[in-house]
């Protein structure tokens, strides 16, 4: 699968954002993924630990937030996770809205500053 | 040290959808109709292109760009089809991305082409994640693989514009429900395009050139297409 490059647009992401808001390091990552996105949390771990090696990113967390999916029935109204069918289980219509779960970004970092008086004495 | 939250609300794939972008803006800009064909291995999709290749090769001008993992037997047999073809090996890679085609448009003279078709790597997951930039997608379902592909890899199925079912001559020795299979692409896709085809015997294929030459007509620009 392709998390190793998911991962690195994450990476990227998140050391572009550090260095704008003048991070000496990135110890928290916020990512929010849909349901129905075909990313598996574990292997986007993995990935992680390796590739922030000798990076600010070094040795932070990844925190994921599963958004679940949701859909919406056009004809009748229904609302439902696609768990329980694709299809409207209510009145059968296929014509559906997917209203969550498709979201895939990055939402926010938690990074550690350090302050000009703290830079002088370490 | 102080600690600080920085909002970020950055898309994942943003850095390639800027790319795909970009790829598309050449190929509008150079008259190039494209399209992305997408199918799990064995679908059928280099098959398809030779059949596309070879009935149309008098009216448009064509170039099949094709991503494998490794070898270059898939844009060896569009280019014996009579397509101007440029092998991509993403060397291990499920997918191709808007970079990879970036550097395959490259190589091609866009100038002198009417159709462009890309072959992504063969996986029902992946390549959906990736825009290349191409004008249309289409996924290429074959009757073996199962009637329930649409339920199990729905991202595959939401956002192509066209399905070709191969292989329909195999219908009659395989257990493929063709009404519960539609049923599954149209929940995830209403109005979808829908042709079933056999590249083998030839079945359904004037219905399936009839939409690409359509589609390059409605949507091609700055070429007139040739009639033979």
């Amino acid at each position: 699968m392709h998390e190793l490059s998911v991962t690195e647009s994450i990476l990227e992401i998140a050391l572009r954002h550090g260095r704008k808001a003048g991070a000496a390091a990135i110890t928290d990552v916020f990512l929010v993924i849909g349901e129905l996105s075909t990313i598996v949390d574990e292997s986007v771990q993995f990935y992680w630990d390796m590739i922030t090696e000798d990076t600010p990113a070094a040795g932070s967390r990844l925190h994921f937030q599963r958004i679940p999916g949701r859909l919406s029935c056009r004809t009748c109204g229904y609302s439902y996770s696609p768990r329980e069918d694709l299809p409207c289980p209510a009145c059968g219509s296929i014509d559906i809205d997917i209203l969550a779960g498709e979201e895939f970004y990055l939402e926010a970092i938690e990074i550690a500053e350090t302050r000009e008086t703290e830079k002088q004495t370490t | 040290m102080i600690t600080e939250r920085v909002p970020v609300v950055e898309k994942i794939f943003g850095a390639n959808d800027r790319l795909a972008a970009d790829n598309h803006a050449r190929l509008e800009a150079a008259g190039v109709f494209s399209l992305n064909f997408m199918a799990s291995p064995g679908a059928g999709k280099t098959s398809l292109i030779e059949q596309t290749v070879r009935h149309l090769s008098g009216q448009l001008r064509l170039a099949v760009v094709d991503g494998d993992i490794a070898t270059s037997l898939d844009a060896d047999r569009a280019a014996a089809a009579g397509a101007v073809a440029v092998q991509i090996n993403t060397g291990g890679d499920c997918h191709l991305d808007a970079a990879m085609l970036q550097s395959a448009l490259d190589e091609l003279d866009l100038s002198v082409i009417d159709l462009l078709i890309v072959e992504n790597v063969g996986n029902l997951v992946c390549p959906a994640n990736f825009s290349l930039g191409t004008h249309k997608s289409v996924l290429v379902a074959s009757v073996p693989e199962g009637d329930d592909k649409p339920y199990k890899y729905p991202g595959a199925y939401r956002g192509v514009q066209a399905l070709v079912i191969n292989k329909i001559d195999l219908l009659p020795y395989v257990n493929f429900d063709m009404e519960y299979f539609q049923r599954g692409a149209s929940a995830l896709n209403p109005g979808l395009a829908t042709i079933p085809v056999s590249c083998r015997t030839g079945d359904g294929l004037d219905a399936w050139l009839e939409w690409v030459v359509e589609q390059v007509s409605t949507n091609g620009r700055g070429h007139e297409i040739r009639r033979i």
